[in-house]
This record gives structure tokens, C-alpha cells and sequence, in this order.
């Protein structure tokens, strides 16, 4: 048992941070700072500075992109990536599209789509959840049938996040309704957004953001070679990506990042007789969140550090699960923490930098309008990816045997 | 990074677990319990042959040169039976001092009796009104010639009733609370003008309250170091102490586990019901969360920035802490009234898990003192 890093290890934690450093654009990294997701521009160009620079997909096979590290290794980049904050590589393209393509695409699937979902030509978006099908995923309705060289798929997915910048969206369809169990029906389709009969609706969250949508299928034909895997068996895709979805949920360096902010924050927020910071009962919950996060930072790299034997034993290592669970309760106290920072003056509403196009000044500091947003926001990160109760669930199969 | 055990770890891991499955049945430790000293000579006569004893100790001195990960290893083994044997303060405490602020002559002599079983140690620092703050001394130290006058009472001195030998803090100089003016001492149990009260502590094991009444001590009695030295074998204490936590949580989390697929109500087993399903989902989580701070402490114990030491392993008591109440709660809450017994494990769990929060300062403790001195994360 050695616990501590490397030399080499912590000299490529070193290398990272002078790279980023010298290529991320200052408006990207100051808008990552306030807490605010990247715009689109943003995201794609720097997700092309990793891809040019073979970071953007380190955690891939060697021959599509990949880099041979060790998990600590991908761990030591992402985390960096997060806690400078930079824009992390778009999930839907490199934790979940990719290494299903990988697994299961045809040799054609992978030569035209790995590299540009690796450099982001192609930006993909989900199409999972059904207004009738969330936790239970397996439920779903929408519906492909084969004619010819084409399915035509018909119904409507919904919390589509980002779909609105998308390119392409990867889709589970109902291939099979006569199917004995429901999840032997599923088939896997990757969609170009452009296809007639393609309709994307937004849906605004409770913190006044536009980032989900309902996205619509009417009649919309798409060629039998955009099938990933076996037809009917797309469940078995649909598995594999939520199972990889886990590890990166944890999200520690990213929680370690706001809450080195929120100190600086904090030491000089109002609080009446004294700043914020110097309230022992608020120091003191702050503090409680950190252990919390240290332990989880610990058990982040238990899990990877495993990764080879978890290979081998075909079996997730029990603490992987507690990454969902915790990484996001953290995330979320962290969050209120900043709501509680902010006091009175977190009741105005964001600011929304590029829309508002007034020059009158802010009724309050940057960062008090977006906690409490952020915060309404975060409320989603327990419920997506398998809420905490599926989670929990999922365990107590897997591992509790009950 | 690496968190695998190596081919020596793992075997003293499983020759450990095999002598406590022989020796550490339930009805077995009641036994211990109930006799005299309150723990086994034989089973301690038994480490000794295993060669835990002498683990920590350089082999210059007589001992095998092992480090924390090997503590952790037999702390946890030792957690999940529940031992009652004075191994923490004997080997982890007393062997802290001795390894960190005992001359060589003194620990030529001292080590190869602790290692053969035959001397045990207690740490008799806990006064009245000091509760977790380790700078809060009132016992004196006087200057008397070259030796030292000891006057002053110690309370829950674990196992101190039955150590040969007591690890004495006293101040040379100061007010009551000045971190400057401490010392350690070490002085034999029999000395005179030394009373010892012993008593039974909430979880079967048992204490002292000790009385030094112009304890008369030479010179070579104060050890090296007064309380940065406190500080150091506390936080080696810690370490220990967490890695017992995680063998009783990991053994409560077993037995509940066990219990919610063969008890039956309502015609099916209760294992069955989604409320227990997701509190037990939740023990496993609070168990990998306490399991990934004990190694952490593990890591921490040898750290020789102080500060750095000191901040991490107050993390790490906090979230064992935490999770140690947790997991002990649920194991008796989801067995209902059999674990409110005395002739059933589960209980017992709680019991030692709760004497574990309440040693070397609770959450509250450490929160506070970690808060002040900055939180976890501190810039780089």
C-alpha cells in the first residue's frame, strides 16, 4: 500500500496546470469562475486544445485517441481541468458515446465518429428519458420501425440537455413492442439532428436557465447503419454507458475548486458584526462539507486505483456506488453553502452577462445572484444518472444481496 | 497510488483473523470480559507469539520495523471481534512514546519486554476538566534535585488499571492551559505514592482514575518532546483507533446485512422492505467513506509536517465519527430489540463504536479546531 502520489505523478499534475494555464482563453476561464456554465464557442474551442494536445479522451483505447496512463493519471488531468475551472470534454461525446462506439460500433461507427466526437466536430446529445419513462428507463415508448434501409422513428424524449447546440443525439428506441421483457425491445440509433421531423423545444428550470429541452420525432428517418450494436439488444448499451457514467459523477476536484472560491467568498461577504467567514456556525458546516469531500476524494481514488482488478472480477468495486450518492450531496450542500454566503442579497436574480445589454450596475455582486440559482439548479444532480433511490437500490442488489 | 495489501500485509492479516476466529467467539470474549483484568493474558500471550507486540518498534531496538498500514491491518481484525486486550495502548500508544521520546537505553530495556508480552503500557493524560484539549494539564512536575516530584489525578486511563508502567503528562511550568511548560513522563505503576482506581467503561473494557501523590521520579523518567510528542502519538492513535472502527463497522454491516435476509415478518424477510434496503445501502456508504479515511490516516500517521498531520487526521475523526455513529445506530435500529441485548453482538458494536467517537476528541472537537485552523483544503 503506498497513498501517496509519485514523483512523476506529481510532476505531470505540474505539467497540467502550466499547459492550461497557457492556453485556456481568459474569458472562458473567467466565466468557468463565476461559477457559470461555458457557452458553446467556449466549449468547443477548448475542447479542441485538449484533442490537439491528446488530452481530450485520455481514458480511450490507445488506437482511437486514448492515452496509456494509469487511472491516477486521467484522475490528475481531470481534476486539474476542474479545479482550474476549465470546461471539462463534453460527457455525451467522450464518457458516454465514445466507449459505448468502442464497445459495440462497427469498424465504420468508429473511424467516422470517434475523432470528431473526441475533438468536438460532432456534438451528441442524449436521447434517454421519456415524459413516461425516468427511473424506469426500461419503460420507454419511443418508437423506430425498419423499412427498408431506414428506420423511422416517431415520439418524444425529454430533459435532452444541450440539445439545443447538438449536432447528432445517440437514442434508445423501442425496436420490438412485442418483446417478452421490455428491455429486450431496446435498440441504439445515433440521429443527425438535421433530419426532417426533428423538433427541439426548450424547457426552462426553476433557476430561469435554458438548459434541457423536449426534443420531438416525427416520422424521422434514419439509415440502418446508424444502428450501434445488435438490433433489440440496445439495452445492453444503454447499461454499459450508465455504468460509466458513475466515477466521473463524484466531481471532486471541481467541489474542491468552489469551495476554495467560497472561502476567498466568504472571508469578505457581510455578515453583520462580522464577515461571513468569521461566523463559527457557518465556518463550521463549511468545514464539515470539506472532510466530507476529502473522504470522498479518498474513495474516488480507491475506486480507481482498482480499476484494473475490477476488470478482471467483471464486478464494480462496492465503493464506486458511493461516488453518485455522495459526489452529489456534496455538491448540492456545497451550493447551499453559497446560498447561505449570500444572505439577503442572494434573492436578486442572475444577471445574465450576454443578454442584458444594460449598463446600469448590478444590484448585487456576480456571485450572490448565482447561488441561489446554482443551487436550484444543483437540486437536478441527485435525480439524474440514476437518482440516489435507484442508486440505492442498484446496491442493495449488487452488493448487499437483498 | 497503490491500496493493495502486499504478500506479508495480507499474511498477517489472515493469521491475525484465523487466531481471533479461534479465540474471539461471543460467548468466548464474554468470558474475558467478566474475569479480573477484563481482557485474556492468553490470548495477549498469543499476540505476542504472532509477534504484534514488537511491530512498530525498529528492529534495532527489538522490535520488526512494521509501519501504519501494519497497525491498520490488526487494529480492524481486532475491531471485528471486538478484542478487549490493551494492544492500543500498549504497542500504539506506549510504543509511540517510547519509539518517539524514550532514549535508546530506555527502549533497549522496555521494548523486548512489551513485545514478549510482558509489559503493558497506559497513557494516563485525561484530567477533570481537560475533556479533548490535550495543552490542558494541571498535574505539576517539580523540580526536586535531579528528578521530579509528580502530584496530581488522571482520569480514564484506559486499561490503566492493569499496565505496569503509566505515560504521565505533567507541566514543568505555566498556566493551566499554556501549550508551552508540558512534559511526559514515565513512571511505574507501583511507584510510590501512585492510586489506582480501575472501572469498567460503557463497552465492557476498562479505565483507571489515578491519583500521584508526590510521585517521586528521576530524571531519565521525562521523555523527549512534551507536547508536540502528545500530539504526534495522539494523532498515531487516531489512526489506530479509526482502523478498529472499520472492523467494527465492517462486522455490524455483516451481521445486519445477515439478519435482514433470515428475519421474517409480515411472511417475508424484512430484507425485502425498500426502507431497510436503502439504510442498508446507506451503511455501505458510510462504511467505504470511513474505510477511505482510516487509510488516509494510515498515510497521515507518519507525515512529518505536523500541521499537515494534524489537520488531516482531525478529518479523519470527524468522518469515522460520523460514520461510525451512523452505521452503529442502524445495526441496532434495523435488528430491533435483539440488539438492544446484552447476549447479542450487535449492540456491542455500538457500545465500543461510541467509546471510539468519545476518545481523542468527538466531531464537535475537531470540527471546531480544523475550522480554525483554516479547513481541509488550504491553499497550495
Amino acid at each position: 500500500m503506498e497513498l501517496r502520489f509519485t514523483d512523476e505523478e506529481r510532476a505531470f499534475r505540474q505539467e497540467v496546470r502550466e499547459w492550461i494555464d497557457a492556453n485556456l482563453p481568459a474569458d472562458t476561464r473567467e466565466r468557468m469562475a463565476s461559477g457559470r456554465t461555458p457557452t458553446k464557442a467556449m466549449q468547443v474551442d477548448w475542447q479542441k486544445r485538449l484533442y490537439d494536445k491528446g488530452w481530450a479522451v485520455p481514458h480511450w483505447k490507445v488506437e482511437w485517441g486514448g492515452q496509456p496512463w494509469s487511472a491516477i493519471k486521467r484522475f490528475i488531468l481531470s481534476e486539474e481541468i476542474q479545479s482550474t475551472p476549465a470546461p471539462t470534454p463534453l460527457g455525451f461525446n467522450c464518457n458516454m458515446l465514445g466507449p459505448v462506439l468502442i464497445a459495440f460500433g462497427t469498424e465504420e461507427q468508429k473511424k467516422h465518429f470517434l475523432p470528431k466526437l473526441a475533438s468536438l466536430d460532432l456534438w451528441f446529445c442524449q436521447g434517454f428519458s421519456e415524459p413516461g419513462a425516468g427511473s424506469d428507463l426500461a419503460s420507454l415508448k419511443c418508437a423506430a420501425k425498419k423499412e427498408g434501409d431506414h428506420y423511422i422513428v416517431n415520439g418524444q424524449k425529454t430533459w435532452t440537455t444541450l440539445a439545443q447546440h447538438a449536432d447528432w443525439i445517440f437514442l434508445l428506441v423501442r425496436t420490438d413492442p412485442g418483446a417478452a421483457k421490455q428491455q429486450e425491445g431496446i435498440s441504439f440509433l445515433l440521429v443527425d439532428m438535421k433530419t426532417p421531423g426533428i423538433t427541439v423545444r426548450p424547457i426552462i428550470t426553476i433557476d430561469g436557465a435554458h438548459e434541457v429541452n423536449e426534443v420531438f420525432f416525427d416520422d424521422v428517418k434514419v439509415p440502418v447503419a446508424n444502428l450501434v450494436g445488435t438490433e433489440n439488444r440496445g439495452w445492453d448499451c444503454a447499461k454499459f454507458l450508465l455504468s460509466n457514467e458513475r466515477t466521473g459523477q463524484a466531481r471532486v476536484g471541481a467541489s474542491k475548486e468552489r469551495i476554495r472560491r467560497l472561502k476567498l467568498i466568504a472571508k469578505e461577504a457581510p455578515g453583520g458584526a462580522r464577515p461571513v467567514m468569521d461566523d463559527p456556525r457557518f465556518r463550521s458546516r463549511l468545514t464539515d462539507v470539506e472532510v466530507q469531500l476529502k473522504a470522498l476524494e479518498m474513495t474516488t481514488l480507491r475506486v480507481l486505483a482498482d480499476e484494473n482488478r475490477q476488470l478482471s472480477r467483471g464486478k464494480p468495486n462496492p465503493a464506486s456506488s458511493v461516488l453518485k450518492i455522495r459526489g452529489t450531496e456534496l455538491q448540492q450542500a456545497i451550493s447551499e453553502l453559497y446560498v447561505m454566503a449570500a444572505g439577503p442579497y442572494g434573492l436578486a436574480a442572475p444577471n445574465d452577462p450576454e443578454a442584458d445589454g444594460r449598463n446600469e450596475p448590478d444590484i448585487a455582486q456576480d456571485w450572490q445572484t448565482l447561488a441561489q440559482a446554482t443551487y436550484f439548479n444543483w437540486r437536478k444532480q441527485s435525480i439524474y444518472g440514476g437518482s440516489t433511490e435507484i442508486q440505492k437500490n442498484i446496491m442493495a442488489k449488487a452488493f448487499l444481496g437483498l | 497510488m497503490d491500496f493493495d495489501l502486499s504478500e506479508d500485509q495480507r499474511l498477517l492479516q489472515d493469521s491475525l483473523s484465523k487466531l481471533l476466529k479461534d479465540k474471539y467467539g461471543f460467548e468466548q470474549r464474554k468470558g474475558y470480559m467478566a474475569s479480573e483484568t477484563g481482557w485474556s493474558r492468553d490470548v495477549w500471550n498469543a499476540y505476542a507469539e504472532l509477534g504484534l507486540l514488537g511491530m512498530p518498534f525498529a528492529e534495532d531496538d527489538g522490535g520488526l520495523g512494521y509501519g501504519a498500514v501494519e497497525t491498520m491491518i490488526v487494529a480492524e481484525q481486532m475491531g471485528r471481534s471486538l478484542a478487549l486486550e490493551p494492544f492500543i495502548t500498549t504497542v500504539v500508544m506506549g510504543g509511540g512514546f517510547l519509539r518517539h521520546g524514550a532514549t535508546a537505553e530506555q527502549r533497549a530495556d522496555l521494548v523486548p519486554k512489551i513485545a514478549e508480552g510482558k509489559l503493558l503500557l497506559a497513557f494516563a493524560h485525561t484530567e477533570v476538566q481537560s475533556r479533548f484539549d490535550l495543552h490542558d494539564v494541571a498535574t505539576s512536575a517539580k523540580k526536586d534535585g535531579d528528578g521530579w516530584v509528580i502530584e496530581g489525578r488522571k482520569g480514564v486511563v484506559v486499561h490503566g488499571d492493569t499496565a505496569d508502567m503509566l505515560v504521565v503528562t505533567a507541566r514543568v511550568s505555566g498556566a493551566r492551559r499554556d501549550r508551552d511548560g508540558i512534559e511526559v513522563f514515565l513512571i511505574p505503576a507501583d511507584a510510590k505514592g501512585v492510586s489506582r482506581r480501575g472501572f469498567k467503561t460503557s463497552d465492557g473494557q476498562r479505565a483507571a482514575d489515578i491519583t500521584f501523590d508526590a510521585v517521586k521520579v528521576d530524571a531519565a523518567a521525562k521523555l523527549t518532546g512534551g507536547l508536540a510528542l502528545v500530539e504526534r502519538v495522539a494523532d498515531e492513535t487516531i489512526a489506530a483507533l479509526s482502523a478498529e472502527a472499520i472492523g467494527c463497522m465492517e462486522a455490524a454491516k455483516d451481521l445486519t446485512i445477515d439478519y435482514l435476509k433470515t428475519r421474517k415478518q409480515f411472511g417475508r424477510a424484512i430484507g425485502s422492505f425498500q426502507s431497510l434496503q436503502h439504510r442498508a445501502a446507506e451503511m455501505m456508504v458510510c462504511l467505504e467513506q470511513a474505510r477511505s479515511m482510516a487509510m488516509l490516516a494510515a498515510m497521515m500517521a507518519s507525515e512529518t509536517n505536523d500541521a499537515e498531520r494534524r489537520r488531516n487526521m482531525r478529518a479523519v475523526k470527524v468522518e469515522i465519527g460520523r460514520n461510525a455513529r451512523f452505521v452503529g445506530q442502524q445495526t441496532v435500529q434495523m435488528h430491533g430489540g435483539i440488539a438492544m441485548t446484552m447476549e447479542y453482538a450487535g449492540g456491542h458494536y455500538l457500545k465500543r463504536l461510541t467509546v471510539i467517537e468519545n476518545m481523542f476528541g468527538d466531531m464537535d472537537h475537531h470540527l471546531a479546531a480544523l475550522s480554525e485552523e483554516g479547513g481541509v483544503f488550504v491553499a497550495a
